[in-house]
Parts: C-alpha cells; sequence; structure tokens
C-alpha cells in the first residue's frame, strides 16, 4: 500500500481501555522505519518557515534530514545545541500551533510531524548516550550565574549559560529539578525517568544543581549577588500559587488544588501509596474545573487511580477550551465526561466536612469579553447537581510571591508578575534577569523555554559588558 | 543528606533531633519551620524549629510518633541521615516589646512556643508561660520553658504536675488575678488552641496561634494548608503559620487534618510490617 504523503506517519498508542489502567506513557514513539518516513516527508524548504514557530530556534530542516539519512544521533546533537530539553519538547510542546503550524506541507494535508521526529530522535540519543554533551566544563574563574527555580525557563537558561563557559548553580525549592515537568504534567505524557536524563546531561556538562532551596528564604536575590559571589541571576519560579474559585465549601475535605492533585501523584508518587508514602484521595466520581491542559491531566490522572465517572465542567465551549487538541482528544477515549457551558456555583458538603457534590449552573455565550473569547453568562433557574466525592479546581495559577516579597527594587505588575524585557529577560534591577510563567503568568513549556534562552543571551551580553568596564 | 547530631527521647514517644543544617540555622527565626523527607519514597512532613544554634550551624526539631512517618522518623540515631531538609519556612513571629505575653504550649507544642518564649523576653517583654500535657510523663521542656520565663505555670490532665486541668484553666487564673495580657501565643493540639481562643475573645486579648496543618511543598504552591482566616482563605505555608486566633476557622481545620486518616492507618501497618522486619534481621 502507497503511503498518502499528506499525512502524519501514526505514533502508535496504548489502546485507551488499556492505559486508563496504568501510569505508563501514552503515546509510544516512532520506530526507526516510521521516522524515516516521516522525515522524508520533509520539503527541505530553503526558508525553513517552521523555524519561526519555535522559540527556541532548533534547526528543524537539518535535524529532519539526519533522520532522514539514518543519523538519528546527530540529529539529536544538533537539536541539543540549541534545545537542553529535546525529549520533554517532542513530548509536550504544543507543535500545532508553533513549528508545525508553518510546515509548508500543511497547507494541503498534515505538516510533518516535527515533534514526534524531535522526540525519536532525543529518544535515541538517550538510549544510546551518545553525541548529547560534549560541552568542555567552565573555566574555574568564569563568572557565576545564579538561576532560580529547575523548571523548563530555568533549565534551559542554565543549559545556554554553561554551553557559553559560565559557572551555572540551579536552585530549586523542592527536592528534585524539573519544576513542572516533575511535579505537574503526569507520567503518562511524560515520564519522569526522561525528564531525570535530560536534567543529567545539564549536570554532566557542568550545571550545579542545589535543591530544598527556597530563594526569598535561605538565600536573597541580594545576597546571591553579593556574599555569595554571583555575577548574574535568572528567576524562572514559575506560576506557583493555585487560583481558587471562591465558592462556598471549597475548603473541604476532597476538594484540591490541580497543583496539589498533580504533585501528590507526580512528584511525590501516591499512585504508588502506601510504597510511597504520600497519600491521595479519590472518590469513585470526580469532578475537574476548568479547560486546559492542566485540567486535562487531572481528570485523566483521576481515572487511573481508580474513579469510576470524571467530569470535565467549563463554562465555554469546546472552540474556547485553552487545551491542546491532542489532550482533549485523549481525554475523551479515555471517557471523561465533559460538561461544558457549566460554571461550579458550591462545592455541596457533608455534615463532617466531606465533599457530597458539586452545584452547577448552565450558561450560555453572550458578547466577546476583553480576551476575545464570547462570555459565559448564567442561565437563570439552571441549577444542578453532579453527585461527586472529589473536586480538582484546575482554573489557572498565579505567580508565587517567594522570590519578589524579599527582593527590593524588583519592580511587579497589578498580578504579581515580575516585569521584564520581553526580549531580552531584563528587570528592573540591574543583573536580574526573568522568564518564563513568573513573567508572562502561566503559559506552555516551550514559551518559557524561549524566555530562558533570550535571557541567557542577554545575560551574557550583561557580563561580557560588565567585565569591559 | 542532614546528618542527625543528637537524638533525645524526652517523653515516651516524643523525640527530639539535633540536625546539621549551617544554611537554615543561619536564617531560621522563631515561629519558622521545615519541611522533611526521610528518604526517597517519604511523604514531605512540616515540623517546627524548636530551636537553632547558628554557630554550630544546627537546629533542632522536636516530634511525637503519631503517623507512619514519624514512627520511620523515630527509628532514625545520631549519625543517620534525613535525605531532604528545606527551610526555613513560613513568616517569623512578629516579635516587639509588647508588655506582658503569656506563651501557652500544649503537648509537643511546646517546643515550637519554647523558641517565641525566649525571643519575647528578649525584646524585654515580661514572659508568662503556660505548658501543659495529658500527663507528668508528656511534659516536655518544662525546665528550658523556665528559663526564658518570668513566670511558669504548668498544668497536666490527670493533676500529675502542676495545676489539675488545661492550660486554659492556668490561663484562666493569671486573668483573674488581674494581670494585665497584651498577647496571648498559643501553639498545641487544635483544640487547645481553639480553646485559648475562644477564652480570650471575650476579653479582647491579641491572641496568636500557630497552625501546622497537612502541606506537601510548604512554598504556596499546592493549596494543602489552606485555612479560612476572617472571610478569606489563606495559606498557612507562606501566609502564616501564624494568625490571629480570633479569626480562624478552627471547624474547618479540625476537619481537614481527618482528611487521610484510613490512608495514615494503612501506612502505618505497612512502616509496623516493614519495621518487625527490621527487628528481626536485629536479632
Amino acid at each position: 500500500m502507497s503511503r498518502d504523503l499528506n499525512c502524519k506517519t501514526r505514533m502508535p498508542e496504548q489502546d485507551p481501555k488499556e492505559r486508563v489502567k496504568n501510569f505508563s506513557e501514552v503515546a509510544l514513539g516512532y520506530t526507526a522505519e516510521d521516522a524515516v518516513a516521516e522525515a522524508r516527508r520533509c520539503l527541505q524548504c530553503k526558508t525553513a518557515p517552521c523555524r519561526q514557530g519555535c522559540p527556541v530556534e532548533v534547526d528543524i530542516p537539518a535535524f529532519i534530514k539526519l533522520i532522514a539519512e539514518g543519523r538519528p544521533a546527530e540529529a539529536a546533537a544538533s537539536i541539543k545545541k540549541v534545545n537542553s530539553l529535546p525529549a520533554v519538547c517532542g513530548r509536550v510542546c504544543p507543535q500545532e500551533g508553533q513549528c508545525e503550524k508553518f510546515c509548508v506541507r500543511g497547507k494541503k494535508g498534515e505538516p510533518v510531524a516535527i515533534g514526534r521526529l524531535e522526540r525519536y530522535a532525543a529518544d535515541y540519543a538517550r538510549v544510546c548516550g551518545s553525541g548529547y554533551c560534549d560541552v568542555p566544563p567552565p573555566a574555574a574563574d568564569a563568572p557565576r550565574v545564579a538561576v532560580i527555580g529547575a523548571g523548563p525557563a530555568g533549565l534551559t537558561a542554565a543549559g545556554d549559560l554553561v554551553r557559553m563557559g559560565y559557572r551555572v548553580t540551579v536552585f530549586e525549592a523542592l527536592h528534585t529539578p524539573g519544576g513542572v515537568l516533575m511535579y505537574g504534567i503526569p507520567e503518562f505524557r511524560l515520564p519522569k525517568a526522561v525528564v531525570q536524563e535530560e536534567i543529567d546531561a545539564l549536570r554532566q556538562m557542568g550545571v550545579e544543581f542545589v535543591v530544598n532551596a527556597v530563594i526569598g528564604r535561605l538565600f536573597t536575590v541580594d545576597e546571591l549577588l553579593t556574599k555569595e559571589g554571583y555575577s548574574a541571576v535568572f528567576i524562572g519560579t514559575g506560576a506557583g500559587l493555585p487560583h481558587f474559585m471562591g465558592i462556598p465549601g471549597e475548603n473541604y475535605n476532597g476538594v484540591y488544588s490541580a497543583n496539589e492533585f498533580l504533585t501528590r501523584c507526580n512528584l511525590m508518587k501516591a499512585y504508588r501509596f502506601p510504597d510511597y508514602r504520600t497519600p491521595i484521595r479519590v472518590g469513585r466520581r470526580v469532578a475537574v474545573i476548568g479547560g486546559g491542559n492542566v485540567a486535562m491531566d487531572a481528570a485523566r490522572t483521576a481515572l487511573r487511580l481508580g474513579a469510576e465517572h470524571v467530569y470535565i465542567v467549563y463554562r465555554r465551549t469546546e472552540a474556547e477550551m485553552p487545551a491542546r487538541q491532542e489532550e482533549l482528544h485523549h481525554a475523551k477515549e479515555e471517557g471523561v465526561d465533559f460538561r461544558l457551558l457549566t460554571a461550579p456555583v458550591e462545592v455541596i458538603g457533608t455534615s463532617d466536612g466531606w465533599v457530597a457534590g458539586l452545584k452547577c449552573i448552565r450558561m450560555e455565550l453572550g458578547e466577546p469579553d476583553a480576551s476575545g473569547r464570547r462570555r459565559p453568562l448564567e442561565v437563570p433557574g439552571s441549577e444542578y447537581e453532579l453527585p461527586v466525592e472529589t473536586v480538582v479546581v484546575a482554573i489557572g495559577q498565579g505567580p508565587n510571591p517567594l522570590v519578589q516579597a524579599s527582593t527590593p527594587g524588583l519592580k511587579t505588575n497589578a498580578k504579581g508578575n515580575i516585569i521584564a524585557d520581553p526580549e531580552t529577560g531584563a528587570t528592573s534591577k540591574p543583573g536580574v534577569f526573568a522568564g518564563g510563567d513568573i513573567v508572562t503568568g502561566a503559559a506552555t513549556v516551550i514559551l518559557a523555554m524561549g524566555a530562558g534562552k533570550k535571557a541567557a543571551a542577554a545575560i551574557d551580553r550583561y557580563l561580557k559588558e560588565k567585565a569591559r568596564q | 543528606m542532614y546528618k542527625i547530631i543528637r537524638k533525645e527521647e524526652l517523653a515516651p514517644s516524643v523525640k527530639l533531633f539535633e540536625v546539621e543544617a549551617p544554611l537554615i540555622a543561619r536564617k531560621a527565626r522563631p515561629g519558622q519551620f521545615v519541611i522533611l523527607r526521610i528518604a526517597e519514597e517519604g511523604e514531605r512532613i512540616p515540623l517546627t524549629i524548636a530551636d537553632f544554634d547558628r554557630e554550630k550551624g544546627s537546629i533542632v526539631l522536636i516530634f511525637q510518633e503519631v503517623g507512619a512517618t514519624t514512627r520511620q522518623l523515630g527509628q532514625l540515631n545520631a549519625g543517620d541521615g534525613i535525605q531532604d531538609l528545606v527551610g526555613p519556612l513560613g513568616r517569623p513571629t512578629h516579635i516587639e516589646r509588647f508588655g506582658t505575653v503569656v506563651c501557652i504550649g500544649g503537648g509537643i507544642g511546646i517546643a515550637p512556643v519554647y523558641p517565641i518564649a525566649r525571643g519575647m523576653k528578649e525584646a524585654g517583654n515580661t514572659v508568662i508561660s503556660i505548658i501543659g500535657a495529658r500527663t507528668e510523663g508528656l511534659l516536655i521542656y518544662e525546665r528550658e520553658m523556665a528559663a526564658v520565663s518570668d513566670e511558669l505555670l504548668v498544668a497536666t490532665d490527670d493533676g500529675s504536675r502542676g495545676l489539675k486541668g488545661f492550660v486554659t484553666d492556668a490561663l484562666r487564673q493569671v486573668v483573674d488575678r488581674g494581670t494585665k495580657i497584651d498577647l496571648v501565643v498559643a501553639i498545641g493540639p487544635v483544640i487547645m488552641m481553639k480553646n485559648v481562643a475562644e477564652a480570650t475573645r471575650p476579653l479582647g486579648i491579641h491572641t496568636v496561634v500557630s497552625l501546622n496543618p497537612i502541606m506537601v511543598d510548604g512554598t504556596g504552591m499546592c493549596g494543602g494548608c489552606r485555612v479560612a482566616v476572617g472571610n478569606e482563605i489563606k495559606f498557612a505555608c507562606v501566609d502564616g503559620p501564624e494568625f490571629d486566633a480570633h479569626l480562624v476557622d478552627f471547624k474547618g481545620l479540625i476537619a481537614r487534618q481527618r482528611m487521610y486518616l484510613p490512608q495514615e492507618k494503612i501506612a502505618l501497618e505497612h512502616e509496623e510490617h516493614r519495621g518487625g522486619a527490621c527487628r528481626c534481621q536485629g536479632t
């Protein structure tokens, strides 16, 4: 059978009926044969329009060409020169809105599966341990840069800075580096071993990691810049402050923020309780409130933890959902019950403080609001109750205030996000740069990585300028 | 790894660890806490910093073996290491010269109230301390508390030491004799803190309690430690752990402490099984 060149080469996946019973990865990755076939779909456009969609400027046609030629290790090395986390990006980047959006093949059919190819090359190199981090270690007297937060922005900045020859220390508040890649995104979408290997590769390149270090408490930014001997600081502390809805009953037992629900499961491995000691409680029926990727992750995690019925409660329609199509599709395949145009009004509780249900109201769409999306309006008298024992609130996160509160002279906006130049990450404080969710509010892994990359370049310019003075 | 350099048993199932943690010791202030994880499979639990020695680079943690994790912790000895220790977390106690401060510690809560009493004394306050426990054998830190207080009152439920009754009964005595109290700081079981709050509310005495709810990260990321204070939702880890006792929703707090009771039972059985195996190997 001849292949239809208008379509992406399929990537095998675990069967939905099976995968809801385990935490293993859903998407299984390309074989060598699949990868070469897909790589050959690339037209190798001279202008490489795909590259404009990549916030970290991967040379996409170049690595795809190497895969087509059967040289995946070299393909990985070529990506790794500019992207410290290819195995992560190949899995969780929303390629449909980035590189693949600009692919010429996409005009007539499906774009080249750039993400799947990136994943293939990165996984090949991870397994073979080849071509990965052949960078000389930084000189013993090189300037030191402190990175606060070991999430996507911080890891990217650290990787780029160490390649430029700086001595880099990454401070992480939790007991393991990775940030949202470790605590937020579930194992079945991004195996933690994959993240760990990307971090280990950075460590091999000379990046120093200090875990259990809450900056703002253990050291302040000013201390890092003075007595601790760092010449510059990058802040990538992310969107680590969960929003709640402010509806009655939100403090009942059984109401989780998505952050807590996912952290217990992913970082603390509550799905392996009691071998792992962190408990998690999931009722027979679960309502997840929100329509983003985090909501999808929470809903699919709840199913895997044994919930029989999982609702997604979202106040607009599918068209307005911020979740990736792929995540939405996976959630539907797994049997998540979508209650769209539905808003929560109140968490119903038992007399001793446990969740017994979620009172909802139906919505309809009115005129567009400030975000350009049609504003959802309540339909009077349409309240009804979903019988659930667990409620997960996945309506977004704000900036964690610990660093800002302890850093005089660091300007923030009304929401508490650090104000930084979008092109350089420079903040109001000399020598201090910031990027990722702490600046933009909750966004994607790849945008945070792009910000980390720009900031690393700006820190390099800043330090060179400073050395000349 | 954070090395345990001293271990003491203060009372049956109440243990003290002095742990090597120079960076934390350098920054620790009364009222703050740490989160620890014993080993890779462990959960993260908050413990208040009972004391710190900046020169020696160590902190003191006091805990009661109540669940699987604290029981496992209690098995460790001097020379052993704790895998993860993060802190100092939370806002320090607001210490200034208030006048007369009553520091109340109940049970294991005496440990965290100790550095606060000391700080209040150093700030020039008249410190009246009240400590209580179920019975004399469970009373900890009596000597230490006496050393930093102008007056120390002791209460035990069974009357085996000091006044027979609760810390609130001792507080009543202080009030009744006409002492003007400017501030009460109370740390102990939630029900004790609630009762202290109810005792001082009608008297209009400003009262601060330190909450120790279930936490995961301790940096404001998960919201598991949320508690209603006045009409607001606060996170004990970053907004607290100390709050105005007259505004805290104790009923909600008590309910939330029960969140994982069935799981705690399972974990404890699991731990006992594990511990049993260890003991067998030892004999």
